[in-house]
């Protein structure tokens, strides 16, 4: 245990929290036991069930939405659908809370139809099915997976009303499962000048994507057929999709069902007209894949209120560079800075939780979380990743997030 | 089996993950040539896997009246989804409009996608003529080819996008250096 974080369990402040930390508690509110008698009695509960579901009590749900800003649509009109961050705890995402984006829907598919072909410049075009990947040698791996539209609702003004669910939920973490690409490169013998790769789904929309070889996408990617210790969800690409940690969401195929070699990009409409960041001069930065340094504050945030005197400041913090190194936090409108605790495992390419204790003295200010990654990046406050990036480039939004608390304990989305 | 998959099996199995018989490779079956072709459907920018065929930007008036202008509105702007035409000259402003004669650096990608994925109900429906005609029709609406002109396999990776040379490759990821390190 780290010795700052030894001596904030050992202090008496950390024990005085219990009855003061309940500011947007994820489990709804029900009548209080004032004593202790007045907890019901014990008795034999529900019969024992095939799922384990949430309690009726815990409400967690994802919020679906179109584009930015529409919410509350009909589902049919959704593009997305964001993670509850505020109402989580720990590092890993629940499975049916991992944030959701399809370009045509979630297909159908029977796996025992589904093949995966891996052509192009190799010796031996080889069709895969499922049953063939759990037969092979497998990797498991935590890492996060983030839409590069992740942050979108903050490029150009701050609506106050909005949630970290809000502006931070298309980001989550998992634990796949899955077979290395490097396996099946060497399966099919692909040829030494195939630099890219065509990753293509078997939904709707084909999605494609022209992934590089580099050699630390060599070594990390794998086409994952587990979440979570069972069989991927529809939403996230069942029967398998591929895995590319540390890189933006959609590079991670889903449903994928083609692997073709080549030794140049194809020029996808998603490399091209999509996930391409629109600069200020009007040129559009492209294949800008991987995902930046990263953290924002889940508790308290936007939409909360809070109380004078101890709270705890938690978050999440991500790097697609590895593992992050420190998280420090303002609460005072970034003029000072103090490290957070991290919560253990720090693993390279996933969300780490951070936390500090704050005694808020109930007068008006704002706190805010910045990132510094292994490889000495650091998340840029807002101003200065404005100056870099301009407003208009809707993709890879990683500047500091800053929450307002006014005189009255609410807290709010700001700029900075 | 290449170095890689030999330390790659050689750490499973000191970890004792793996049982030794599974070293026999016999995971999936060879693709045949016809097969592949079924699924074969991406378009480069040079025009490799354009298929034979040609259409019209007349022909492809009626085409896109009939499956897409209900999304992307009559003469490819208004609608409810993404704007086809228009923006030229907006993308230094604050306010750009990205469509295809604005933004889009190929027109074998205009090709490519709605091949795969249009009509957004029935992806994949349109024949190849009717593919290349709608293909000419969206470009003709951005001023791209003419009201009465023609696309196919050789024309279609000719034309120069007006916003050709407006990406800039991320310095990690730049296909030039990523080919000349290899």
């Amino acid at each position: 245990m780290p010795e700052e974080f030894r001596d904030e369990v050992l202090s008496r402040r950390w024990f005085l929290t219990a009855t003061a930390g309940a500011a947007g508690a994820a489990i709804a509110s029900t009548a209080s036991a004032e004593t202790l008698a007045d907890v019901p009695d014990r008795g034999p509960g529900a019969d024992l069930s095939a799922h384990s579901e949430r309690s009726r009590f815990a409400k967690l749900d994802r919020i679906p939405e179109s584009t930015p800003g529409k919410r509350n649509i009909d589902p049919s009109d959704a593009i997305n659908s964001k993670t509850p961050h505020q109402k989580l705890v720990g590092n890993i995402t629940p499975t049916d809370l991992h944030y959701e984006r399809s370009h045509s829907g979630v297909p159908d598919i029977d796996p025992s139809q589904h093949r995966l072909l891996i052509h192009g410049m190799v010796g031996r075009p080889l069709v895969f099915s499922v049953d063939d990947l759990k037969r092979m040698p497998s990797v498991t791996r935590i890492v996060f997976i983030e839409c590069t539209g992740n942050g979108w609702e903050n490029w150009k003004k701050a609506d106050p009303d909005l949630t970290v669910q809000n502006t931070h939920g298309l980001v989550s973490t998992n634990e796949w499962t899955g077979v290395p690409l490097k396996f099946l490169v060497d399966l099919v013998a692909k040829d030494k000048g195939a630099n890219w790769m065509l990753a293509e789904g078997g939904d709707g929309a084909g999605v494609d994507r022209s992934i590089p070889l580099t050699d630390e996408i060599m070594e990390e990617a794998f086409v994952a057929y587990g979440q979570n210790g069972e069989p991927l969800r529809p939403a996230h690409g069942f029967p398998m999709r591929l895995l590319m940690p540390g890189f933006e969401g959609n590079l991670n195929i889903k449903w994928l069902r083609r692997l073709k070699f080549g030794a140049a990009p194809w020029m996808t409409r998603w490399e091209t007209a999509r996930y391409t960041q629109l600069l200020a001069d009007g040129k559009a930065r492209q294949f800008q894949f991987r995902m930046e340094t990263n953290s924002v504050i889940t508790q308290p945030s936007g939409m909360m209120q809070i109380q004078p005197g101890y709270n705890r400041i938690s978050g999440l913090a991500w790097s697609g560079h590895g593992k992050i190194a420190k998280v420090e936090i303002s609460t005072d409108g970034a003029k000072t800075w103090k490290q957070a605790q991290l919560t253990l495992p720090l693993l390279s390419k996933a969300q780490v939780r951070f936390q500090m204790d704050w005694d808020w003295d109930g007068k008006p200010t704002k706190i805010v979380s910045r990132s510094t990654d292994e490889k000495g990046n650091v998340q840029p406050d807002r101003a200065s990743f404005i100056a870099a990036m301009g407003t208009n480039a809707l993709f890879h939004y990683n500047a500091q997030q800053t929450w307002s608390i006014d005189e009255a304990g609410r807290v709010r989305n700001v700029l900075a | 089996m290449s170095w890689h998959s030999k330390l790659f099996l050689a750490g499973l199995l000191a970890a004792g993950l793996l049982a030794a018989p599974a070293l026999a490779f016999d995971f999936g079956r060879p693709a045949a040539p016809d097969e592949i072709k079924l699924w074969d459907i991406d378009v480069g920018p040079d025009g490799k896997g354009l298929p034979a065929g040609s259409g019209t930007a007349a022909q492809g008036k009626q085409i896109f009246a009939d499956n897409c202008a209900a999304c992307h509105g009559e003469n490819g702007q208004g609608g409810i989804k993404d704007r086809l035409a228009g923006g030229q000259g907006t993308l230094a402003s604050n306010m750009p409009v990205k469509t295809v004669g604005s933004f889009w650096p190929y027109a074998t990608t205009l090709f490519d996608y709605i091949h795969r994925a249009m009509p957004y109900p029935t992806p994949g429906s349109l024949s190849t003529d009717e593919t290349y005609a709608v293909t000419a029709y969206i470009l003709s609406l951005n001023g791209i080819v003419p009201a009465d002109g023609k696309v196919d396999k050789e024309s279609l990776p000719k034309i120069r996008m007006p916003n050709r040379n407006g990406f800039v490759p991320d310095p990690e990821f730049d296909p030039a250096k990523l080919l000349h390190k290899k």
